[in-house]
């Protein structure tokens, strides 16, 4: 079985004066967030688009789903968790209880602001993890990343041709990932920035695929602005 | 849903924009999965169409010559994983006596609108017929150019009178193949003549009586009817071979495309009262028989396969650019274009 899990946690924090978490903002007259979840609806592996969003915020992400999509049982609002991994297991734990988890049961997790994702990306990323356990989608590291251990002076330059910049989805094996996590100490989960690493800490191959430059993630202002622009040239 | 389509800007350049398909629209969802490069394709990548029809179409994603799996469908017609070819041809009002494809007012995939070289295709339900799932796809994929044969060929029998029992074709191309393989179905019984001008692609017409160079015609040569499939700076000279061997009375068919005026021998179309009538591109009906043809006949689907050049995997721009690249060099056949983008 193959699950969407499509988090939607932001409160909106780093959007300057907007007032709404961004998945709500409106792009070409809908959420992104309805953008996004559109995707994976018409990707009929999915048993299940399980979203996960805030609490106070459930009841709307409801409503725009029933609004902006056909009625279909396979869509899911859940309340998410205080981190992102939370909110992954609070997923894991739905799906284990509806449907049982079993060591074939796949999630994709995606951003729900990245709303350009592609089919390709998906199709790719399902693949992946039914072969290799565990994926991340990612695009070549265009800018040079400088490391500085004191925020002053720099400590490192990696070299640029073996990084990447992750994206999502980030696909795993459901079951395995639950595993990890909850053999992870408190400090090493302090230390997670995203599911990925749970499998990279403890010796697991994380495989990579190809991402795309247009797959954003719409976080600023600035990057509303870019969304607006790409779509500014709307096909005859 | 925001959709990624690749249209080409300018010659040799593809460039990616977004459009926003509504899934309310009434209209499937198709993915497609293999497409096939068609000449008019080529002709609008390498630039060689007027500048003027350059300026006026482009940007315009290129290709209708297609297949695809349904991914959505409001329509009860067809399901998720439905394997469908999609129609190229776009009517907007229907005539009791004019087909679909000849209302001046229909559109065009990859000529007046965006072709199938996009993510997801928005398409109306009676612009999709299925495909068994077990057909070759890459086959399937020039689907259309087959139907467009079999549309000529419907017209043919009305057109035509009934004694067919010989046939020439003119034209050595993929047009004629797929011409003859279906006339073969078609009269059983008759003898089809194809004319050519390279021994190398005229040898793969296994399926005909005889094959000749047009430059060495047997002096007493007749045929009933006939078919042009050459176009180009050669159809001058295959409509008067025609029109020299053809026995009164008889039909021409023409289907090559030529971009200037042809002079015919109009004389000799008087003397020997012949009937010459064109035909141009397919409608719903010449795609649904089409395929219950691919039902029927399997060898048809074997022949045609001889057809496919390369099979290009599709995942970036620059596969999409390789692809035409492989196309331009080919001397016969189709190059068709998996399409994991």
């Amino acid at each position: 079985m193959i699950y969407a899990v499509i988090a939607a946690g932001g409160i909106g924090s780093r959007m300057g004066n907007v007032e709404k978490p961004k998945q709500y903002i409106t792009l070409k007259d809908k959420p992104i967030i309805a953008h996004t979840v559109e995707k994976f609806y018409v990707n009929d592996c999915f048993k299940k688009i399980i979203i996960l969003c805030p609490e106070q915020w459930v009841n709307h992400t409801k409503s725009i789903i029933k609004k902006h999509l056909p009625e279909d049982e396979r869509v899911v609002v859940l309340q998410g968790g205080s981190t992102r991994n939370e909110t992954i297991m609070n997923a894991i734990k739905f799906i284990e209880e509806t449907d049982g988890l079993d060591d074939e049961t796949i999630i994709v997790t995606h951003d729900a602001v990245r709303p350009f994702v592609s089919a390709r990306i998906i199709s790719e990323n399902i693949e992946a993890a039914l072969k290799y356990g565990a994926t991340d989608t990612v695009v070549p590291a265009t800018d040079t990343i400088v490391e500085s251990q004191n925020g002053s002076v720099i400590s490192n330059i990696p070299d640029r041709s073996k990084l990447y910049q992750g994206q999502t989805p980030q696909s795993f094996k459901a079951k395995l990932l639950k595993d990890l996590y909850y053999s992870l100490t408190e400090e090493e989960k302090d230390i997670l920035t995203d599911a990925c690493k749970i499998f990279s800490m403890k010796g697991y191959d994380v495989h990579l695929i190809d991402g795309e430059v247009h797959n954003i993630k719409i976080t600023y202002p600035y990057d509303l602005r870019v969304a607006k622009a790409l779509l500014d040239e709307e096909i005859k | 849903m925001l959709n990624t389509v690749f249209r080409l800007t300018q010659p040799r350049k593809i460039e990616i924009a977004f459009s926003e398909i509504d899934i309310f629209s009434g209209n499937v969802i198709v993915r497609p999965t293999y497409l096939s490069i068609c000449n008019a394709d080529q002709r609008y990548f390498q630039g060689t169409r007027d500048p003027k029809a350059l300026a006026e179409k482009l940007p315009m994603a290129l290709i209708h010559e297609a297949v695809g799996e349904v991914v959505y469908s409001p329509d009860k017609d067809f399901k998720p994983g439905d394997f469908v070819v999609m129609i190229p041809n776009t009517p907007v009002e229907k005539d009791e006596i004019i087909a679909e494809n000849y209302l001046r007012s229909s559109k065009f995939r990859a000529s007046g609108f965006d072709g199938f070289m996009q993510e997801y295709v928005s398409i109306s339900a009676d612009r999709l017929v299925k495909l068994p799932a077990d057909i070759n796809p890459a086959v399937a994929s020039f689907t259309e150019i087959v139907s467009v044969s079999v549309h000529a060929i419907s017209r043919f029998k009305r057109f035509s009178h009934e004694r067919r029992e010989t046939i020439g074709v003119w034209g050595d191309g993929n047009l004629s193949y797929i011409t003859c393989v279906f006339l073969r179905k078609f009269f059983p019984d008759a003898k089809i003549y194809v004319f050519g001008v390279v021994p190398k692609k005229l040898s793969d017409f296994t399926f005909v009586d005889e094959t000749y160079l047009t430059t060495e015609i047997p002096e007493d040569m007749k045929f009933d009817h006939a078919f042009e499939c050459v176009g180009g700076n050669g159809s001058q000279i295959a409509i008067n071979q025609i029109i020299d061997y053809i026995k009164p009375e008889g039909t021409i068919s023409i289907l090559g495309v030529s971009e200037y005026p042809v002079p015919i021998n109009t004389r000799m179309v008087l003397e020997k009262g012949l009937r010459i009538f064109g035909s141009s591109r397919s409608g719903r009906e010449d795609f649904v028989k089409t395929v219950e043809m691919y039902k029927e006949f399997p060898d048809i689907v074997e022949y045609l396969s001889h057809m496919v050049g390369y099979v290009k995997p599709v995942r970036s721009i620059k596969d999409m650019m390789e692809a035409f690249d492989l196309d331009i060099n080919k001397s016969f056949g189709k190059t068709v274009m998996k399409w994991e983008k």
